[in-house]
């Protein structure tokens, strides 16, 4: 079985290395089918180890030692166990459907080889952050996706928006980064041991404050990692990157490695239960604050990136209020119907041309029935229809708000809910029914490939059935690592009321959604109102940041740049002158001429012979000079 | 009458290598050129023997006899070249040699 666990771990790195070689090379759609291949047989390895975890069985290897010294012991240690198998099924599933989805999306592209590198070093670096059995390990795959992200993201690195987006990913997920290492570090100096065994052995007994500022600062690490307000701007901004990026590690991977590292450090957070309870609020501010401006804006990827955020928030809510089983089931269920609509997204923008405005297209269901269907159905799915995945998972997580006596947390959750539904249908509508408005501006529209839809049909079946089929066997697999509740309401009545309910709350939005949208009528009083301004603005929150941080500190740059000018470069090039300078004067003296060449051997004969002179005179006269010196 | 020393070969081995110098230093033409290196050669060869005789040593009267041997050599093949040279350019001024500039 070991065999396995290593299968799943280094087939995405055999592929990425493979597709690498080819990297620089045209165009060659063996790199895309092998690379898909190593992700299916990674994917087919974690099945098999899923059915030995659901058999009650566990792994821990111990690859190699990684570094020993004095007290600190890491070894490249690797686990599978309820938690880490569910997130390796998860991860697997998704990104080998990516792949394959990929090798459509990404058919024109010059750069295809190089974009299956970078993919499925991506897929290899998010093992080893779930697989780790230390938090060094889960650092470095840590640290390995975010570069990842970083190249997929700037990947068309000739566009400046890219790169822009690429850069702004990256120092936002460093600056928490740094947090996350700093709570890494107090866990290390307390505790004397980063394996995640050897701290949850000893956090029963370890000093409070100390545990309350470890999980604090891990907390924000989860927080770059998952896009959390104040560190959220990256995230709609990473939509610059290929559609099947988006798909893989901006919505159902790579986001989600901060509630994955909040889960797996359970036994750290039920602890600190004030933590947590930041957490939660935290995670319900993010849901309502993310759903608002996805309510108005213009741009298909950016709608659903930022109700990723919003998801994002509800599985922190679960996972700040102890349901951590919860937290984990919605970040499974959230994968499958999230990747499916950015997917489905990518098929529209092949099919536009890569215009982004739903508000240019209308109408496209009866040109791409397939994708009209799929990205149909996700949104059920996530707008948390009955029977779909999102209902399972996202009004459990209601419940844990009611149960938990979070008044608050459950309203917030419960509006969230409404928005989450009108805003993903207002997008349906308006890319698939209504008038043909792309007509206006010259878009032939088309169906994607046939194998493309069929690479997708796996998460829309996932979409469909992971609620009502996987929800009592995952309970049961996971609560053997995670602490176990029901959140349950126990009164039938209430329970009926709230979930018969939310469903007619969430109905009615998307009843409103349609009566709105079906002509996408554009209410020009409503758009030149304030509040439409400031969510259509992001809040205004990407110009504060420009503004507070990224203005003065380039001014400062720039101050230090004159300095190092006036002094750095200036002594640099001052020597380089003298050199220069003397070069200059004297390389009359190489003229060509063998006559004058003659005169300076001669000169230089000369004065070797005085200071051969000079010499013997000093040396045989040694005592008198010294005599002469005082001495 | 006086008797020559070791000092006066000295002085005469001195004397010509000063005028080989200066020709060396100041003559633009190259057959000029090969006189003056000879002057300086022969100058040394003179203050090799002198100094040999004075120590009862061979070895510096064998030296002189390589120096007039490579020396005759060098000759050969510089004059010959000297004459390639004047049929090709039809001068042997070292002024317009100067093709090797740095």
């Amino acid at each position: 079985m070991e065999m396995y666990l290593y299968i799943a771990l280094f087939a995405p790195l055999v592929g990425s290395l493979t597709a690498g070689l080819f990297g620089a090379s045209k165009k060659t759609l063996f790199t895309g089918v092998f690379a898909s291949g190593m992700l299916f047989a990674s994917f087919i390895s974690s099945l098999l180890l899923l059915v030995q975890v659901l058999q009650g069985n566990t792994y821990h290897v111990e690859m190699m030692t990684w570094i020993a010294t004095g007290g600190l012991y890491v070894p490249f240690g690797f686990v599978v166990n309820s938690v880490t198998v569910t997130m390796m099924m998860v991860v697997t599933t998704v990104s080998t459907v990516v792949h394959v989805y990929a090798i459509g999306y990404m058919d024109h592209d010059k750069a295809f080889n190089r974009f299956f590198a970078y993919l499925s070093a991506f897929v290899f670096s998010m093992m080893v952050l779930v697989m780790s059995d230390n938090l060094l390990g889960l650092f470095i795959g840590w640290e390995g996706v975010g570069v990842c992200s970083w190249l997929l993201i700037g990947f068309w690195y000739h566009k400046e928006s890219a790169t822009w987006a690429a850069n702004e990913a990256f120092i936002m997920n460093r600056i928490a980064d740094l947090a996350m290492l700093v709570g890494i570090f107090t866990l290390y100096w307390n505790l004397g041991t980063i394996s995640y065994e050897g701290i949850f052995a000893s956090v029963g007994t370890a000093d409070h404050t100390m545990l309350v500022v470890a999980a604090a600062f891990l907390f924000v690490g989860a927080m770059g990692k998952s896009a959390q307000f104040p560190l959220h701007t990256w995230l709609a901004d990473a939509m610059e990157g290929p559609t099947p990026v988006s798909a893989l590690i901006h919505a159902a991977t790579m986001v989600t490695a901060g509630v994955y590292l909040v889960v797996r450090m359970n036994p750290l957070y039920d602890l600190v239960p004030e933590v947590g309870i930041v957490i939660a609020s935290l995670g319900a501010f993010v849901a309502m604050f993310a759903a608002s401006m996805a309510l108005v804006n213009r741009d298909m990827k950016r709608i659903i990136a930022y109700s990723t955020l919003s998801q994002l928030g509800y599985m922190f809510v679960a996972a700040g209020l102890g349901a951590y089983w919860v937290a984990l089931f919605h970040l499974m269920a959230h994968a499958f119907f999230k990747a499916l609509l950015f997917l489905g997204a990518g098929n529209v923008m092949h099919a536009m041309s890569d215009e982004l405005d739903p508000f240019k297209m209308g109408g496209l269901g009866k040109v791409m029935p397939g994708t009209f269907w799929m990205m149909t159905l996700a949104s059920i799915a996530l707008a948390g229809f009955f029977p779909f995945a999102g209902f399972f998972s996202k009004d459990l997580i209601l419940e844990v708000a009611f149960v938990g006596h979070h008044p608050i947390l459950y309203t917030v959750l419960l509006l969230t809910a409404g928005l989450t539904a009108f805003y993903s249908f207002r997008l349906a509508f308006l890319i698939f029914t209504g008038e043909e408005r792309y007509k206006l501006f010259g878009f032939h529209p088309h169906e994607a490939y046939k194998y493309m839809l069929v690479a997708m049909s796996p998460l829309l079946v996932l979409a469909i059935i992971a609620g009502f089929l996987f929800k009592g066997t995952y309970y049961e697999m996971v609560t053997a690592m995670l602490p176990a509740g029901e959140y349950h309401v126990h009164n039938p009545i209430v329970y009926w009321i709230m979930t018969i309910g939310t469903q007619l709350f969430v109905g009615g939005a998307v009843l409103y959604a349609w009566i709105k949208y079906k002509n996408a009528k554009v209410d020009k009083k409503v758009e030149a109102g304030f509040f439409y301004q400031l969510l259509f603005n992001q809040y205004y929150i990407p110009k504060i940041y420009d503004e507070v941080f990224s203005k003065p500190y380039a001014e400062l740059s720039k101050m230090f740049w004159k300095l190092d000018n006036a002094v750095v470069d200036a002594t640099v090039d001052g020597i380089a002158g003298v050199f220069y300078g003397t070069a200059k004067k004297t390389h009359t003296m190489q003229d060509g001429n063998l006559s004058s060449m003659l005169k300076w051997m001669v000169v230089g004969l000369v004065a070797l012979l005085v200071s051969a002179a000079v010499f013997i005179g000093v040396v045989t006269n040694a005592d008198v000079i010294m005599k002469l010196l005082g001495h | 009458m006086m008797e020559i020393t070791l000092t006066h070969y000295l002085v005469l081995s001195t004397v010509l290598f000063s005028i080989g110098l200066i020709g060396v230093m100041r003559r633009k033409n190259l057959l000029m050129l090969f006189f003056a290196t000879e002057i300086l050669l022969n100058s040394v060869n003179i203050a090799l023997v002198a100094i040999s005789h004075f120590y009862g040593d061979f070895t510096g009267q064998m030296f002189a006899f390589f120096i007039i041997a490579i020396a005759a050599s060098e000759v050969a093949v510089g004059l010959g070249l000297l004459v390639l040279w004047f049929k090709r350019f039809n001068t042997i001024d070292l002024d317009n040699m100067t093709s090797m500039k740095g």
